[in-house]
C-alpha cells in the first residue's frame, strides 16, 4: 500500500504531460475527459489509502532509506488528515473540471489541454503538500501549487484585472517561500536534518529553545499564512480571487487556504510541538489573536463588498480565521472539529463560487447592485445559493454546521461568540446577495464607489453568454452542497474523521467521537437566525447597516498596491515574533 | 561560528523587501523579489559551508580522506534556483501583459482592484 503514495503525485503530473504534449491535436471533449479521468483516478485513490491509513504510511521514495538514523531521501508520509486532505483536493479538482467542461474557454483556441493540464499540476502540487514529510519538499510542493495558481488567475490574460490580481497574488505568495525557506534552512542547520519528525527531535534534543528556533518559527508561519490568507498577510486573496477564473476559484477558496492551514497545524505538530519547539501557550496565543483577528476583518470586509466574487473571497478570509482559532486551541476536539469544518466548507465554497459564475457567464456581471432582480429566472440557481448562503451560516445539518459546533464547544469562552457572529455575518452578506440578485427584493441599493471594485463589466468566461445554462455548470454545485450536507450526516463520518486526525495529531490517544450537541445545534440556529435577520434588516432597511464611512479605513487598506502588501507582511512577521516571544524569555 | 554570512543573508532579505514596498516599476519588483531569493542562497550555502572543506565531488577523491561541504545544502539550493527561475520568468511575462493592458508599470497607477 505504502508504494501508491507517490502515485497521488505522480499520476495527475502524467496526466497534465500528457496534456500538455497532445493538447494541440485533441479536440476539446477528449482534453476534458482526459482530465476529469485523471483527476478521478486520483481522488480514488486517495479515498482508498485514506481508508487504509492507519497506522501511518511512510514511503522513502526511490528505497532511499535511512541509513544508521540519518537520512538524505524524500520522505511521504500519507497519514489520515494528509491523505484526507489530499482526497478534499482531489475530489474539489475533479469538480471543477466537470464545471468547465466544454464551455469554459481559454484565451488561447486551439490548446484545448492546457487549463486541465493547469488545474491538474495544481492538483499534483496540492496532493504532494499534503503528504509531504519532509519540509524541503513540503515548501517545492508549495512552489509548485502557488506558480500554478499565480498562472491560472492569469488564465484570462486579456483581462487587465486579472494579470494584476495575479501578479499581486505572484509577489505577495513568493515572497512568503522563500521567508518559508530560510526557516527551513535554519532548522536544517540546527538539526542537520529535512524530514520533519526528525527536525523535531533534533530540537528536542539540543534543549530549550533560542532565538534561532523563534526565527525559524516566524520565517516557516509567515509563509504558511500567507497561503492561508491571515490578517495581516491576506490581501492579496480577495484580489486573486476576484479576478481568477470560476473553477480555480473553487480550488483556491476551497483547498488551496485551507492547505495553508493544514500546513500550520503539520507544522507545529511535528516540528514545534517538543520542549525544544514553541510552547503550546505562545503558539495558542498566536494563533488565536491572529485568527480571532482574522475573523473580524474577513467578516466586516465581506459584509462591504459589491463585487460578488470578492465577497466570497472575504468570506474565506473570515473562515479561515475560526480555523486558526480552532488549530491554535490545540485541543483533539478542535482538531476534529476544524478537520469537519474544513470539508463543510469546501463544498459549501466551492458550491457558492459555481453560482457565481454561473450569474458571470449568463449576465457578463457580478456586481450585487447591477444585478439587482435580474436574475429571477434562474430558479435552481437561486435554491442552491440561498442553502449556500444558510449552510455557511451552520444551518443543521450541514457540514459546516457540524464542524463550527464542534469546535466552538472546544475553543469555549469568548470565542464561541465570535464563532456564531463571524460565521453569521459572512453567510448575511451571502443571502443578502441571494435575495437582492435572485429575488429583486428591496430598493435597488445606491452607488458608492468611491473606494471599491464593483464587479460591473466583467466579461464572460464562456464563449458566448450563456443563454441556458448547462447542466454540468448547475449539477456540479447541487453536489457540492450535499457533500457539505453528507459530511453532518452520514453515520459515523464524524468518527473516520476524528480518528484519522488525532492518529496523526496526538499520537492515537483515544479521544470521544465527535457529535452533534443539544448546545451545538441552538448556537447553530442561533448564528443561522442572526444571518437571516442580518440580511433582511440589510435589505430592506440598506441605510440602517450601510455605514461605510466606518468602515472606510479598513478598506483603504486594500490599495491593491503590491508595495503596500508587502509592508504588511513584514508587518506580520514582526508580529509573530512579537506573539510568541514571550515564551523564550521566561 | 562566522555569524557574517547569516547577517549578510538577513541583510540581503530585508533590502529586497525594501525594494518591494516601494518600488515604482513592476520589473525592478520582480527584480527585488529575485533579490529577496538571493539571500536563501546566500543563507543555504553559509549552513552548509566547513572551513577547509573541498566539493563533494568523488571522482578524484578518496571517501573520508578531507572534509567536504554538504551536499545537501547544494541540492536544496539548486532547487531553489529552478523554483526561482521558474517564478521569476511568470512574473514577468504578467507584468508584461501588465503592461499591454494597463499601459504603464507603475504599481501606483494599478488602481483597478481595491476597497
Amino acid at each position: 500500500m505504502n508504494d501508491l503514495l507517490p502515485l497521488l503525485v505522480a499520476v495527475p503530473l502524467l496526466g497534465a504531460a500528457l496534456l500538455v504534449a497532445g493538447g494541440r491535436r485533441l479536440p476539446r471533449v477528449v482534453a476534458d475527459s482526459v482530465g476529469c479521468a485523471v483527476a478521478a483516478g486520483t481522488a480514488g485513490l486517495a479515498i482508498v489509502l485514506s481508508l487504509n491509513s492507519s497506522p501511518p504510511m511512510v514511503e522513502w521514495v526511490g528505497g532511499w532509506t535511512p541509513v544508521e538514523g540519518r537520512s538524505v531521501g524524500i520522505v511521504l508520509v500519507g497519514d489520515g488528515a494528509g491523505l484526507g486532505m489530499a482526497a478534499l483536493a482531489s475530489l474539489l479538482t475533479l469538480a471543477a473540471l466537470a464545471y468547465s467542461w466544454g464551455y469554459f474557454e481559454e484565451p488561447p483556441r486551439r490548446h484545448s489541454g492546457s487549463f486541465p493540464a493547469l488545474v491538474l499540476l495544481l492538483q499534483a502540487g496540492m496532493c504532494g503538500f499534503a503528504i509531504a514529510g519532509d519540509l524541503f519538499n513540503a515548501f517545492v510542493w508549495f512552489e509548485l501549487m502557488s506558480v500554478v495558481a499565480y498562472a491560472l488567475t492569469g488564465t484570462q490574460v486579456e483581462e487587465a484585472k486579472a494579470v494584476q490580481g495575479a501578479l499581486t497574488f505572484g509577489v505577495v505568495t513568493s515572497l512568503g517561500a522563500y521567508a518559508m525557506l530560510m526557516g527551513i534552512a535554519l532548522l536544517y542547520a540546527r538539526t542537520g536534518e529535512l524530514a520533519m519528525a526528525r527536525i523535531g527531535r533534533g530540537l528536542d534534543a539540543h534543549g530549550p529553545p533560542d532565538a534561532l528556533v523563534l526565527a525559524a518559527f516566524v520565517l516557516v508561519l509567515t509563509g504558511l499564512l500567507i497561503k492561508s490568507a491571515a490578517v495581516p498577510f491576506h490581501f492579496w486573496l480577495p484580489d486573486a480571487h476576484a479576478v481568477a477564473p470560476t473553477p480555480v476559484c473553487m480550488l483556491l477558496s476551497g483547498v488551496m487556504v485551507e492547505l495553508g492551514v493544514y500546513g500550520v497545524w503539520r507544522v507545529y505538530g511535528t516540528v514545534f510541538a517538543g520542549p525544544g519547539g514553541i510552547p503550546a501557550a505562545d503558539l495558542e496565543r498566536v494563533l488565536v489573536v491572529l485568527g480571532a483577528v482574522t475573523a473580524v476583518i474577513g467578516a466586516v470586509m465581506c459584509w462591504y463588498q459589491r463585487h460578488i466574487k470578492r465577497l466570497l473571497a472575504y468570506s474565506t478570509v473570515a473562515h479561515t480565521g475560526l480555523f486558526l482559532i480552532g488549530v491554535g486551541v490545540l485541543t483533539p476536539q478542535a482538531d476534529d472539529g476544524v478537520a469537519l469544518y474544513v470539508l463543510g466548507h469546501a463544498g459549501v465554497k466551492a458550491a457558492l463560487f459555481a453560482c457565481t459564475g454561473i450569474l458571470l457567464d449568463r449576465y457578463g456581471n457580478v456586481d450585487e447592485h447591477a444585478l439587482h432582480g435580474r436574475a429571477r429566472e434562474l430558479r435552481g440557481v437561486a435554491v442552491i445559493y440561498g442553502v449556500g448562503g444558510l449552510a455557511l451560516a451552520g444551518l443543521p445539518p450541514f457540514g459546516t454546521g457540524f464542524g463550527k459546533a464542534v469546535t466552538e464547544k472546544a475553543a469555549g469562552g469568548p470565542l464561541t461568540l465570535l464563532y456564531v457572529v463571524a460565521s453569521a455575518v459572512t453567510a448575511a452578506a451571502v443571502l443578502r446577495v441571494a435575495a437582492r440578485v435572485f429575488l429583486g427584493l428591496g430598493p435597488t441599493p445606491e452607488d458608492d464607489t468611491e473606494y471599491e471594485t464593483t464587479g460591473a463589466g466583467e466579461r464572460p468566461e464562456t464563449r458566448h453568454r450563456l443563454s441556458r445554462i448547462p447542466d454540468t455548470m448547475t449539477a456540479v454545485p447541487a453536489v457540492l452542497l450535499a457533500g457539505s450536507l453528507a459530511v453532518g450526516v452520514a453515520p459515523g463520518f464524524g468518527e473516520v474523521v476524528a480518528h484519522a486526525v488525532n492518529e496523526a495529531g496526538s499520537g492515537g490517544a483515544p479521544v470521544p467521537a465527535p457529535h452533534w450537541t443539544p448546545v451545538g445545534v441552538l448556537l447553530d440556529l442561533a448564528s443561522t437566525v442572526l444571518a437571516l435577520g442580518l440580511a433582511a434588516l440589510a435589505v430592506t432597511r440598506p441605510d440602517l447597516l450601510a455605514a461605510p464611512s466606518r468602515a472606510r479605513p479598513l478598506r483603504r487598506l486594500q490599495s491593491g498596491h503590491v508595495g503596500d502588501y508587502v509592508a504588511w507582511v513584514l508587518v506580520g512577521a514582526t508580529l509573530l515574533g512579537a506573539l510568541a516571544l514571550p515564551g523564550l524569555l521566561t | 561560528m562566522d555569524v557574517l554570512p547569516y547577517l549578510v543573508a538577513v541583510w540581503i532579505f530585508l533590502v529586497g523587501c525594501y525594494g518591494l514596498a516601494t518600488s515604482r516599476n513592476l520589473i525592478h519588483a520582480v527584480g527585488c523579489l529575485a533579490v529577496c531569493q538571493s539571500a536563501t542562497y546566500v543563507l543555504l550555502l553559509a549552513v552548509g559551508y566547513r572551513d577547509d572543506a573541498t566539493a563533494p565531488v568523488f571522482s578524484d577523491l578518496e571517501p573520508g580522506s578531507r572534509p567536504v561541504v554538504d551536499p545537501v545544502v547544494q541540492a536544496l539550493a539548486l532547487t531553489d534556483v529552478v523554483v526561482g527561475a521558474t517564478v521569476t520568468a511568470l512574473l514577468l511575462a504578467l507584468v508584461i501583459q501588465v503592461a499591454k493592458r494597463h499601459g504603464t508599470v507603475d504599481p501606483d497607477e494599478l488602481s483597478e482592484l481595491r476597497g
